[in-house]
């Protein structure tokens, strides 16, 4: 029987590794280039055409890296899980490359959303840190990525350690709506959910805006610098072990290659 | 351009993050040049994956 033939789609055709490597190359440099241009306009925006804050001051000017760090933690949270999704699910190549790329990237945003935020409650509540439900959901994500990074290196087999870190990051997606929805559930000090249409003024709107697409631009360079580097350590890996195997056969010693 | 009373916490929070993303890009760009390294040694040495 003759097999007909089957355009595979966008995504299918990206589950190759080697194909993402190639495409990768590609559009990495222009992202970057990208990147550089939009967080310079957002911090052009945050410094010179941002006014202060009628109640805020200039420590406004906090929300322009706060806001954006906050969202891409839970974005790299998402992608974590979607790729953890894709890997228990469709066994997706890169989907595993994926979720381990994105991990500490998102731990780092986590971080700095709460450091970010913490500068900007000492101010303006009059204490760097309280356990309000917003303040303590993200802490508790922040552990959660600290969790995923520390399953998958505590298990020496990488395929188990894939799935028992898939299966963990896809329990840990419900402590998403709890975050996002934290200041409307409980009293809280952190104030509601930014608006962008009602409660922000265009003079402080664009410029977060601007600030969130060049955070979001980076979190993409990051991701696809961390993904290619997860396919080449594990192409090194597979080479190690076909250097053992050969050198087995042949009697010699293997050459160590760090 | 004037910050206000509460510069130190501004500067400090823009600080803090130029920090962490520089660390990131920093630990990237080491981390592919390692990997890269460690490849081309091994393929110096004659071992290639199957598909090439």
């Amino acid at each position: 029987m003759r097999m007909t033939g089957h355009k595979p789609t966008l995504l299918q055709s990206l589950a190759n590794p080697t194909r993402f490597m190639a495409l990768s190359e590609r559009v990495l440099p222009w992202l970057a280039v990208a990147t550089v241009v939009v967080m310079a306009i957002g911090l052009y925006q945050a410094f010179v055409v941002s006014p202060p804050d009628y109640q805020q001051g200039q420590t406004v000017k906090i929300m322009y890296v706060h806001v954006p760090c906050a969202w891409l933690a839970m974005a790299a949270y998402l992608t974590v899980a979607a790729s953890s999704f894709g890997l228990l699910v469709f066994r997706h190549p890169l989907a595993d490359v994926s979720a381990r790329a994105a991990a500490p990237i998102g731990a780092a945003f986590t971080l700095l959303a709460l450091v970010t935020g913490s500068l900007w409650g000492k101010p303006m509540w009059g204490t760097y840190w309280v356990w309000d439900a917003r303040l303590t959901s993200m802490l508790l994500l922040f552990f959660l990525y600290l969790g995923l990074i520390a399953l998958r290196s505590s298990v020496e087999d990488e395929a188990a350690a894939a799935k028992l870190t898939a299966i963990l990051a896809l329990v840990g997606v419900s402590l998403l709506p709890v975050i996002k929805f934290s200041v409307e559930w409980w009293t809280t000090l952190h104030q509601p959910s930014t608006r962008f249409t009602t409660t922000l003024d265009a003079s402080f709107r664009v410029p977060l805006l601007i600030n969130a697409l060049g955070f979001t631009l980076l979190f993409a360079c990051l991701h696809i610098k961390a993904m290619r580097n997860e396919v080449m350590r594990r192409r090194v890996r597979s080479l190690q072990l076909m250097a053992v195997r050969q050198a087995s056969l042949g009697g010699q010693p293997p050459a160590r290659v760090s | 351009m004037s910050l206000g009373p509460f510069a130190g916490f501004i500067w400090a929070a823009y600080g803090v993050t130029a920090l962490v993303i520089a660390g990131l890009i920093a630990w990237l760009i080491f981390d592919g040049r390692r990997q890269a390294r460690a490849l081309a040694a091994l393929e110096k040495l004659g071992i290639k994956r199957r598909s090439e």
